[in-house]
């Protein structure tokens, strides 16, 4: 993939003209091919410290399975996923939290469900209760601790979902749709606990449909196409002016239906 | 949480069954005087132990357990050494079980005899008879159903050679009008009443049933239906787990005038089932 | 033979005149039964876990061989143990045979299986579910196991019921090693085996019901728990 796609997402917004932050997370070559059908395709993608990358794209475009590759919970077809110059291993993920499309939360309580988190990573005692405390406090979950968390309403379960991977304390965050099919209220709730995790120097990386949240979080977007990587670049300037036909068609909201093996040509206008 | 705290009880509670169970078992096998004794579902539904063993236990101490099943089962166990005392009916496989060196010494007992019990309607004519072999020979030609319990027990056993002293192969009939049951006495009592089969079984077992309907006995009273019963301590130079005191104690008392008397009182109904003939002075 | 209404009115009469050796009788059953179903959970429920969160070489025969398991018929485990606890039998000299030790022993065999092949098919679907959330949260493999069993808690409950109901009904293994003894080994299975051996029908019939009443309670109980669990969304 020598052409469109930026083998590096240049600076965006937070720091306009400064050097690149150090490199987090590297894909190189990743593709995931079941059965030779290319799902995810050739993808090259630099994730830089303290950044937070959107991954936009239409619905099966790839975007989900990306991110399990990322985070290690697939292996990948061929290439491969570096973490701070190193393979991913167990270790790496236990550096990265994950937010799943659809939460899953264990058969217990509130309170429950983020203690195991903790508990799973060697963490009890007083600094247990600590983080518990304060990941209650603000997801704002604190007078539902002991309710069962499958009762909770679609918002609220997403809350405790950030809430339980933000306790992890991770370097690295994913996040797949965290806001989807949520009211305003609860997506500014989402999108705050967001914020403040990034002010506190996570890596975001995270995937939305909603251009607006885009372009409130995001520092640099990458575009899906097809399993394919087709533009990647700041936030501001992907939202504004995209280059590739396939996100230009997406964010006006028409269908794109390029020959999907060459999505670099741009459709006749 | 309350639901955490419930688990952990129900838990501990059903622990604490386990271990009750594994432990009890050791302790009374310790602390307790008693034998075991493999003997015949015949002598155990009868209710003849219930009246002696209490008897026994209040002159001696010793707790006798009884396993009934088939005699041919019986004999099979002890002969692994499962059991001190042997209790049974079927002569000839006792002899060979003492011949094996299995058994001490075999003692008669006691007998009952058998009846054939058949149903009203009399299908081979025989009710009243007192010559078993013409019976039987009635009941083949006239294809009457048959039960037998096929089970290798003593009654089994015995049926079987008086089925050969007719001259009638029941072998060919099997399936037909003879039916084995393949079970015990009050199962196939219970099975051929109710497909109207005539039944040999033994004296003690008929009248103690409960689920006679409208059957009654047809023959008795033929000396070859004699049913004698031995006792043998199993023989603790082949099997070394068996012991030979508290059994020798317990054959010694059945075969003693005392323990013959309460053979010979232990009545149902009023009538006594089973007649003591232990050589005196044995 | 009396009607169903007398068998019962009989069977209830006993139970509550408190008849002593009835009462021994349903003692013993339950000891026996709970005894075996308890030690059948310890090992089948970690095994079934084992078998339902991970895969290995060989998964699907021991998923296949778990599931075949289950329908021992008791007899032939009853003389399997009974060769084994046989005085001329390998565990001869432990003295076990005409034990209640000897019936829990044979009840947890026929159990087991039960127990593992239906916590296996629990766990895997529950698994199916969090497999994803365990790995990204680096659960490790024994802390996932256990959050498996406590997170299908509920639902084991049912399975551990299978394995009662199997166990409690059961008289074929137990009257070939427990040999039926008055006062040792004596259950309500073996006693209504008895009882229709000897032609009283109605005290086998009694006895039944009563069977069938613990049967119930033990049910009823257990779904009342897991209702209240459906109800707060944690099973
Ligand atoms: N494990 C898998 N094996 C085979 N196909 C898969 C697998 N996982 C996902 N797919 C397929 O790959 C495609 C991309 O799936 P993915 O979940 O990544 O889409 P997405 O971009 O996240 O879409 P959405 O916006 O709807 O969430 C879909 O067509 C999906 O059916
Ligand atoms: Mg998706």
């Amino acid at each position: 993939m020598p052409d469109v796609c930026l083998k590096t997402i240049e600076g965006g917004r937070a720091t306009p003209a400064s050097a690149p932050a150090p490199l987090l997370m590297q894909a190189r070559g990743v593709s995931f091919r079941p059965q030779g059908k290319p799902l995810v395709d050739g993808i090259d993608l630099d994730i830089r410290e303290g950044r937070r990358l959107i991954v936009m794209g239409s619905n099966g475009a790839g975007k989900s399975l990306l991110m399990r590759l990322l985070h290690g919970l697939i292996a990948p077809t061929s290439g491969e996923v570096v973490w701070r110059g190193k393979p991913l291993d167990r270790a790496a993920m236990r550096e990265q939290a994950m937010v799943f499309q659809r939460p899953v939360m264990l058969r217990r309580s509130v309170i429950a469900n983020l203690q195991f988190a903790l508990a799973v990573r060697g963490i009890g005692g007083a600094e247990r209760r600590r983080r518990v405390e304060e990941a209650l406090e603000q997801a704002r979950l604190g007078d539902l601790a002991k309710r069962p968390a499958r009762v909770l309403s679609g918002g609220e379960q997403q809350r405790l979902a950030l809430a339980r991977a933000l306790a992890c304390t991770p370097r690295l965050l994913f996040l797949d749709e965290p806001t989807a099919s949520l009211d305003p209220a609860s997506t500014l709730a989402i999108e705050n606990l967001i914020s403040t995790a990034h002010a506190r120097g996570i890596t975001i990386v995270m995937i939305t449909h909603d251009k607006g949240q885009a372009r409130r979080l995001g520092d640099d977007i990458a575009f899906l196409h097809a399993g394919r990587l087709v533009e990647t670049g700041p936030a501001a300037r992907v939202l504004e002016t995209p280059s590739s036909g396939a996100a230009r068609a997406w964010l006006e909201g028409r269908l794109y239906l390029d020959d999907l093996s060459s999505p670099h040509t741009s459709p006749t206008p | 949480m309350f639901r955490r705290q419930f688990l952990s009880l129900a838990l501990a509670g059903t622990l604490a069954a386990t271990l009750a169970a594994g432990g009890s078992a050791p302790v009374s096998a310790a602390d307790e005087k008693f034998i075991v004794v493999q003997s015949t579902t015949s002598t155990q539904n009868s209710g003849l132990f219930d009246h002696l063993l209490p008897i026994f236990k209040d002159k001696t101490g010793i707790d006798v357990r009884v396993v009934a099943v088939g005699t041919g089962q019986a004999i099979r166990n002890a002969a692994n050494g499962d059991g001190d005392v042997l209790f049974v009916h079927a002569r000839p496989a006792e002899e060979k079980f003492v011949a094996a060196g299995d058994g001490v010494k075999r003692h008669d007992v006691m007998y009952n005899d058998f009846v054939i019990v058949g149903p009203p309607s009399d299908p081979a004519g025989i009710a009243g008879s007192s010559d078993v072999v013409d019976a039987l020979t009635r009941i083949a030609a006239a294809k009457a159903p048959f039960a037998s319990r096929g089970d290798d027990s003593g009654t089994n056993k015995a049926e079987l050679r008086l089925w050969k002293e007719a001259g009638i192969d029941v072998g060919a009939a099997s399936g037909d009008w003879y039916r084995e049951t393949g079970s015990g006495m009050g199962a196939t009592l219970n099975t051929g009443t109710g497909m109207g089969a005539y039944i040999m079984t033994d004296r003690a077992t008929w009248i103690a049933f409960g689920n006679k309907g409208d059957y009654t006995i047809a023959v008795q009273g033929d000396n070859r239906m004699f049913n004698q019963y031995g006792i043998i301590l199993v023989n603790a130079e082949k099997h070394p787990n068996v012991k030979s005191e508290l059994g020798q104690t317990f054959v010694d008392w059945v075969i003693s005038e005392e323990g013959q008397a309460a053979i010979a009182n232990y009545k149902v109904d009023g009538q006594q089932l089973f007649f003591p003939n232990a050589p005196a002075g044995s | 033979m009396q009607d169903f209404a007398t068998t019962l009115g009989n069977a209830i009469g006993l139970i509550l005149l408190g008849d002593a050796d009835l009462i021994e009788i349903i003692a013993l059953s339950l000891r026996v039964t709970l005894s075996a179903v308890v030690i059948a959970c310890l090992i089948g429920l970690p095994l079934g876990a084992l078998v339902g969160a991970f895969r290995f070489p060989g998964r699907a025969a021991v998923t296949v061989l778990l599931n075949a398991l289950m329908g021992l018929p008791p007899v032939v485990v009853g003389l399997v143990v009974y060769l084994m606890l046989s005085a001329a039998g390998p565990l001869g000299p432990l003295r076990l045979l005409y034990t209640p030790t000897a019936m829990i022993i044979a009840q947890t065999i026929l159990v087991t299986p039960i127990v593992a092949a239906l916590t296996r098919q629990v766990i895997e679907d529950l698994h199916s579910e969090y497999a994803e959330q365990f790995a990204s949260l680096g659960v490790g493999p024994l802390d996932r196991v256990a959050a498996l069993l406590w997170d299908a808690r509920y639902s084991l409950l049912t399975v551990a019921l299978a394995g009662f109901g199997r166990a409690v009904a059961e008289v074929g293994a137990v009257i070939i090693v427990g040999g039926n003894i008055n006062h040792v080994t004596r259950v309500m299975t073996t006693t209504i085996a008895l009882e229709t051996s000897k032609g009283n029908l109605e005290l086998a019939l009694a006895l039944g019901v009563v069977l069938l009443a613990i049967a119930v309670i033990v049910n009823a109980a257990v779904m009342a728990l897991r209702a209240s669990a459906v109800r707060s969304a944690y099973a």
